[in-house]
C-alpha cells in the first residue's frame, strides 16, 4: 500500500482514537455499570436488573420523563417559530451580504459566552424586585410582584429559548441561503401569493435545516439539568437533573440506568426526525 | 429582488428581529450595569450609587468562597489545549474525508453521535470510566477529553463546509507545476483555508471555556471557571457575582473580536495578493 493510499487512515486516526476513548468507552462503561449493584458507600460489579426495574416502576421517574418531554416540546416549538423568522428575515429581507454577515454575528456572539452567566443575567430582570415587576407595578398593571417569573417552569422555558434558539437559526439560515432565488421568482410569476410562496416553496426547501435545528434543540433540552436546576430554583424536575442528583448521592448504577434510558429515548427522537426529513443532502 | 419595494412584512420582521436582539443582549446589559453597583447596593435595581467596589473585591480581595484566579487559569489553559487539538484533529479528519477510506461512514456517524449524546452522559461516562480503571480524573485529562467530544464534531462540520467549497483545480495546478503533496498542502491548501481554521479555533476555545455539564464529573479536585461561577450562585449574594459575569463575558467577547479581526485581516491580505 502506498503512502497516498494510507494517508486518509493516518489522518482519521486521531479523531477515531479520541472518540473511542471519550465517547464509545464511556458509554460502554455506563451500560456496564447500569447492571452493577450498589449500597450507600460503594458500587460493585454484578449483573442485576434492579436499577432498571426501580427506574421504570417508579412513578417519580415517569413524571420526570413526562416533564422533560413537556419542556422539550415547548422549547422546540418556540425556538422553531422564533428561529425560523429570524433566519427568514436575515436570508430574504437583508439585501447586502455585509449587513447579513454582521447581523448574523450579532446573533451568534452571545452563543459563544457562558451559559451560566446568561442564566444569572435573568435574575435582575425577572426577580421579585426585578425590572419587569417594578415596571409593571409602576404602570399600575399589577399591585403585587408576580411570583412566577423567576424560579418556575416559565423561567426554565424562557432561559432555554434564550440559550438554544441560535441552534435553530444557524441551520435554517444555511438552507434558506441555498434556495435558488429563481424558484421564488417563478412562483411569483405563476401567480403565487406571498403566503403560498412561503408554504409551498420556502418551507419545504427549508425542511433539512429545520430538522438539523430540531435535533440540536431536542437533544440539548432532553439532556439539560443545569438550566432546570438554576431557573426553577429546584422546583421542577428533568431527567438530567434526576441523574445529577443520583450522581451526587453516589448512586452511580441508578444514574447509569437512567442514562441508558435517556440515550435510547434521545436516539428514538432523532431517528424519528430523520425518518420525516432526509438531511443527507445537507451534509 | 433588489428593485422591489419594501412590503409591510419587512417592517414587521424588522421589529421582530430587533426584539430578538434585545432579548439576546438585554439581560447581559442589566448585569453589566449592575456590576457597577454602589458599595451598599444589592442584586437588583435600583442602583445604589456607582462604584468599582465589586470589581476590586473580585480581583484583589480574598473571596469567602472559591478561587477565581486559579479557576480562570485552569479554564484558560484547558481552552487553549482544546482549541489547538480541535484545530489539528479536525483539519486532519477533514483532509481524510476528502478521499474514500474504509470506515469513513461509521466514523462520520460516530462524530455526529458525539454531538447528540447529552452532555451529562459524557460527563457521567468519563467519570465512571476513570473510576473503573482506577484513574484520577483531572481537568487536563478527563475534562479535556470530555470537551473534545463537544468541540470536534463542530470542527469537523466546519471542515466539511470548507472542503465542499474548495476548488481542487488549485491543487491540480500545484501538482502540475511539480509541487510535492506537502508543498501543495503548505503553500496552496493551508493559506486558502486558514481563515476557517481560525473559526474552528474560536469554537474550540469558547465552547471549552464556557462548558459546564461536561466538566461537572470530570474536572477532578480543582474547579474550572464555569463550575466556580455556578458554585458562587448558591453562596454569593452580592454584586460581585455580576462583576465576575461582566469580566468573563468581556473576556469572551475580546477573544471573539480577536478571532473575527484575524479572519478579516487574513481574507483582506489574500484578496490583495490575488489582485496584485
Amino acid at each position: 500500500m502506498t503512502l497516498t493510499r494510507l494517508a486518509p487512515y493516518l489522518q482519521a486516526t486521531p479523531l477515531t482514537l479520541i472518540l473511542a476513548a471519550f465517547l464509545v468507552l464511556p458509554i460502554a462503561t455506563i451500560t456496564m455499570v447500569s447492571f452493577w449493584d450498589y449500597d450507600s458507600i460503594q458500587i460493585f460489579p454484578a449483573f442485576v436488573f434492579t436499577n432498571y426495574e426501580e427506574t421504570i416502576t417508579s412513578p417519580v421517574t415517569w413524571n420526570t420523563y413526562i416533564n422533560t418531554l413537556k419542556f422539550t416540546v415547548i422549547v422546540w416549538a418556540v425556538t422553531l417559530l422564533v428561529g425560523f423568522w429570524v433566519a427568514y428575515y436575515l436570508a430574504f429581507h437583508i439585501r447586502s451580504a455585509t449587513t447579513q454577515m454582521v447581523l448574523f454575528l450579532v446573533c451568534t456572539i452571545p452563543f459563544l459566552t457562558s451559559n451560566i452567566i446568561r442564566m444569572i443575567s435573568w435574575i435582575p430582570f425577572l426577580g421579585r424586585n426585578g425590572l419587569l415587576n417594578q415596571t409593571l407595578m409602576q404602570l399600575g398593571i399589577i399591585n403585587q410582584p408576580l411570583e412566577f417569573l423567576l424560579f418556575s417552569d416559565f423561567a426554565v422555558v424562557l432561559a432555554m429559548v434564550h440559550l438554544y434558539t441560535l441552534f435553530m437559526v444557524t441551520p435554517i439560515f444555511n438552507t434558506l441561503m441555498r434556495i435558488d432565488r429563481a424558484l421564488i421568482e417563478a412562483a411569483r410569476d405563476a401567480g403565487a401569493s406571498g403566503w403560498q410562496i412561503l408554504t409551498n416553496v420556502i418551507i419545504p426547501l427549508a425542511k433539512p435545516g429545520i430538522a438539523i435545528g430540531s435535533i440540536f434543540v431536542v437533544t440539548l433540552v432532553m439532556g439539560d439539568f443545569i438550566t432546570v436546576r438554576f431557573m426553577s430554583g429546584g422546583q421542577s424536575a428533568s431527567v438530567g437533573l434526576m441523574m445529577a442528583n443520583q450522581i451526587a448521592l453516589l448512586q452511580y448504577p441508578a444514574a447509569a440506568a437512567n442514562a441508558v434510558i435517556l440515550l435510547i429515548l434521545v436516539l428514538l427522537l432523532v431517528g424519528g426526525i430523520l425518518r420525516i426529513v432526509n438531511i443527507r443532502k445537507e451534509l | 429582488m433588489n428593485s422591489e419595494r419594501r412590503g409591510p412584512g419587512f417592517y414587521v420582521l424588522t421589529a421582530f428581529f430587533a426584539l430578538f436582539v434585545l432579548f439576546l443582549y438585554g439581560p447581559l446589559t442589566t448585569i453589566f450595569i449592575l456590576s457597577f453597583q454602589g458599595p451598599n447596593g444589592g442584586l437588583t435595581f435600583p442602583m445604589n450609587g456607582t462604584s468599582l467596589r465589586w470589581f476590586r473585591n473580585l480581583l484583589f480581595e480574598q473571596q469567602a468562597v472559591g478561587d477565581f484566579g486559579g479557576a480562570f487559569t485552569r479554564s484558560l489553559l484547558l481552552g487553549i489545549m482544546t482549541m489547538l487539538t480541535t484545530v489539528v484533529v479536525s483539519l486532519l479528519a477533514g483532509l481524510a474525508f476528502r478521499r474514500r477510506f474504509l470506515g469513513a461512514g461509521p466514523l462520520f456517524y460516530l462524530t455526529i453521535a458525539s454531538l447528540i449524546v447529552p452532555s451529562i452522559l459524557i460527563s457521567l461516562g468519563i467519570g465512571l470510566a476513570f473510576q473503573v480503571f482506577g484513574l484520577e480524573p483531572a481537568w487536563y485529562s478527563s475534562a479535556f477529553g470530555a470537551h473534545l467530544t463537544w468541540t470536534l464534531p463542530f470542527g469537523l462540520l466546519i471542515m466539511f463546509a470548507v472542503f465542499n467549497r474548495f476548488n481542487p483545480a488549485y491543487e491540480e495546478a500545484a501538482r502540475d507545476l511539480g509541487a510535492t503533496p506537502w508543498q501543495t498542502f503548505a503553500h496552496v491548501v493551508l493559506p486558502i483555508i486558514l481563515p476557517s481554521l481560525v473559526g474552528v479555533g474560536l469554537f474550540g476555545f469558547t465552547l471549552s471555556y464556557d462548558e459546564f455539564a461536561r466538566t461537572l464529573m470530570t474536572s477532578g479536585t480543582f474547579n474550572t471557571l464555569p463550575l466556580e461561577i455556578y458554585g458562587m450562585t448558591t453562596n454569593v449574594t452580592t454584586p460581585v457575582l455580576y462583576a465576575l459575569g461582566t469580566v468573563t463575558t468581556l473576556f469572551s467577547m475580546g477573544i471573539i473580536l480577536l478571532a473575527l479581526g484575524t479572519i478579516a485581516v487574513l481574507r483582506k491580505r489574500r484578496a490583495r495578493r490575488i489582485a496584485g
